[in-house]
């Protein structure tokens, strides 16, 4: 398995609650460093809660309980003196629904970047070309950075989200279903972007199509009612899964 | 069914316009009447031509027209029957005393009453007023509002500075902490608190306003005065904090909605990029929520200059042109609200009154239709990207 690469996140044993609904199922996974993890499974899995788990998202939900150790680079994320804010800006995120901030496309860029310290114009400038070059969208933007972002496609608005999530320059990036509302152009266009950032970043991705996750993913983790079944590398999992649940699921059985 | 709906929503239309119609008619006798009297005095001054019969002179002979005299005045039909009666205090006399208040004595039911000297009386203030002021306009356009002086002065402009006074406190001090208070309800608050602080801030919108008057008049006033050492116990300030506390809830209520319409998916995107709660609310979601807030924040004003029982309760009620808000202050809601009650009926001051009321009308529609035309795009371009 993974035991040769270095592990960026770790979880031992690691419980989610949704009040009295338990979510997650004592995870036990290592998620290796520079390599893009895809999760799969059917709905209401746990594995959005479980990639929403790691940058704390969950916290934002009334009444939710951990259990367990998450580990993120060696430091329990969980623990009382870690600093929400800090961690989250190592630990960027892409959601299912593109959500560009009512502003524009130069401000959507700049507004991690701009949260605590004062840049200069020039500094903004090239940063916001960098971060649209690796998001792929430059070329479609650069004559109209300061519109409005409600104004671009759906396609483009999800790659600008990415660019955003890329620009506070982050060690891993969380992808919640990027693709799930994107056309089938567009959706190329995202994968491609993965596969070109991953060896910056550390990337998890949460996926309903498992021809994504066997197109863009190193390692893949299947989750079930809350429970991790299985955890591989892509190839292995998907040409000869180990478990029974993980064959039925990508063979299409259930699911 | 479907067009009884219409039908009650048309009407409801209509009846705007009608108050509107109504209060503009009756401020037309303003411009209407004072013209008839000026060209009547200086062209005849015989104690026969009537100075605008129909509204100054019910008793006189060539009165038959006016409009319902019986009920205005009803013993200027008899005044020897009204001096019979002799009571000091007695309807007629009243009526007669705030009309020409020049000439209490004359009109003093004990010594009897004719047509004849009334007439007289009164072509004599009318040649005082076309020598004071020439025109209606220029008559508002003054310094002093003093209408039921020897002289009667109708200048408006003491009140529209009372008014942008308290109005322009009011909303320094209700915007603000109405949309903190919202920021504060939708945003940051434990659901708990938020079940409780929502409903209690919204319930005061509901509140008489009398009582917030009173409150300001008692309690507001007296520490202001301690804090600030103010030479008059109500003032602008007294008077701009108790229009406050009666925007407050309408900013907030207004404010809060929108704050709250703004999707929760966009908070979580402003978090998930390392800013902290607050940085998102007023970096992302007061932005999002701008034209929204906007408009709590016009409603607000629109509250605080259309308020009438706060102004005349806490203002000091003095029509001061002074922009400190240490002074005394005179809105122009609080003016019509207290002298109309009082005004002799189809009076030129009765026509100032109307008048502003059409100008308070005016104001508040030019108001919103500006905010709907320009500023609210621009804001919206500003806060959000074009």
């Amino acid at each position: 398995m993974a035991k040769d690469l270095p592990l960026k996140i770790e979880t031992h044993d690691f419980s989610f609650f949704y009040g009295a609904k338990q979510a997650l199922h004592n995870i036990t996974i290592g998620i290796p460093e520079r390599r893009v993890t895809a999760f799969i499974g059917p709905s209401g899995c746990g594995k959005s809660t479980f990639l929403r788990s790691i940058n704390r998202m969950n916290d934002l939900i009334d009444g939710t309980r951990v259990d367990g150790h998450m580990v993120v680079d060696g430091a329990d994320v969980y623990s009382k003196d870690v600093d929400v804010v800090t961690l989250r800006r190592r630990i960027g995120m892409v959601f299912q629904k593109s959500i560009p901030f009512p502003k524009s496309i130069y401000e959507n860029i700049t507004y991690g970047l701009t949260l605590n310290e004062r840049r200069s114009k020039s500094d903004l400038d090239s940063i916001v070309e960098s971060c649209l070059r690796r998001a792929a969208l430059w070329d479609e933007v650069k004559d109209r950075l300061h519109n409005s972002a409600l104004g671009l496609s759906g396609g483009q608005q999800q790659r600008l989200c990415i660019a955003r999530a890329v620009a506070i320059n982050p060690d891993i990036l969380l992808m919640d279903e990027p693709c799930s509302a994107l056309d089938p152009i567009s959706t190329g266009k995202v994968e491609e972007l993965i596969t070109e950032l991953k060896d910056t970043y550390t990337i998890v991705l949460v996926t309903h199509n498992m021809q994504q996750a066997a197109r863009v993913s190193d390692f893949t983790g299947f989750f079930l009612m809350g429970s991790l079944i299985e955890f591989d590398r892509t190839r292995t999992l998907f040409t000869s899964p180990s478990k029974k649940e993980t064959e039925d699921y990508i063979t299409g059985r259930f699911g | 069914m479907e067009w009884s709906i219409r039908l009650v929503a048309s009407a409801s239309i209509v009846v705007i316009f009608l108050i509107l119609l109504f209060v503009m008619r009756e401020a037309a006798t303003l411009f209407v009447g004072k013209s008839a009297t000026t060209t009547q005095a200086t062209s005849t001054g015989a104690p026969t031509a009537d100075l605008a019969p129909e509204s100054y002179n019910p008793d006189a002979e060539a009165a038959p027209a006016s409009t319902e005299p019986d009920v205005y005045n009803p013993e200027a039909q008899d005044p020897a029957a009204a001096g019979s009666q002799g009571e000091p205090g007695a309807p007629g006399q009243f009526i007669y005393a705030s009309k020409n208040p020049k000439y209490p004595e004359i009109y003093n039911p004990d010594t009897g009453l004719l047509p004849t000297d009334i007439d007289e009386v009164v072509e004599e203030t009318a040649s005082a007023d076309t020598l004071a002021e020439q025109s209606v306009l220029s008559k508002l356009g003054g310094d002093a509002w003093q209408p039921v002086g020897e002289i009667p002065k109708f200048g408006v402009k003491p009140l529209l500075i009372g008014t942008f006074k308290t109005t322009s406190i009011a909303i320094l001090i209700g915007a603000p902490l109405g949309i903190l208070a919202a920021l504060y309800v939708a945003f940051f608050a434990r659901r708990r608190v938020r079940e409780i602080v929502k409903p209690a801030i919204e319930l005061l919108a509901g509140f008489p306003s009398v009582v917030i008057g009173f409150f300001c008049l008692v309690t507001v006033a007296s520490y202001i005065q301690d804090v600030t050492g103010a030479p008059y116990r109500l003032n602008a300030i007294v008077g701009g904090i108790g229009l406050a506390l009666a925007v407050i809830p309408i900013v907030f209520s207004i404010a809060e909605d929108a704050l709250s319409a703004v999707p929760k998916t966009l908070r979580e995107a402003s978090l998930a990029l390392g800013s902290t709660e607050w940085q998102t609310a007023y970096r992302v979601m007061l932005p999002a929520a701008a034209p929204g807030v906007f408009a709590a924040v016009l409603l607000g004003i629109g509250r605080a200059f259309g308020e009438t029982m706060i102004a005349i309760m806490a203002t000091g009620n003095a029509p001061l042109s002074s922009f400190s808000p240490l002074e005394p202050a005179r809105t122009v809601a609080a003016t019509i609200g207290s002298e109309m009650g009082e005004v002799v009926w189809g009076s030129e001051h009765y026509g100032v009154l109307f008048f502003m009321g059409v100008m308070l009308f005016v104001f508040s529609f030019g108001l919103n239709a500006i905010t709907e035309l320009y500023v609210k795009k621009r804001l919206i371009k500003k806060f959000q990207g074009q």
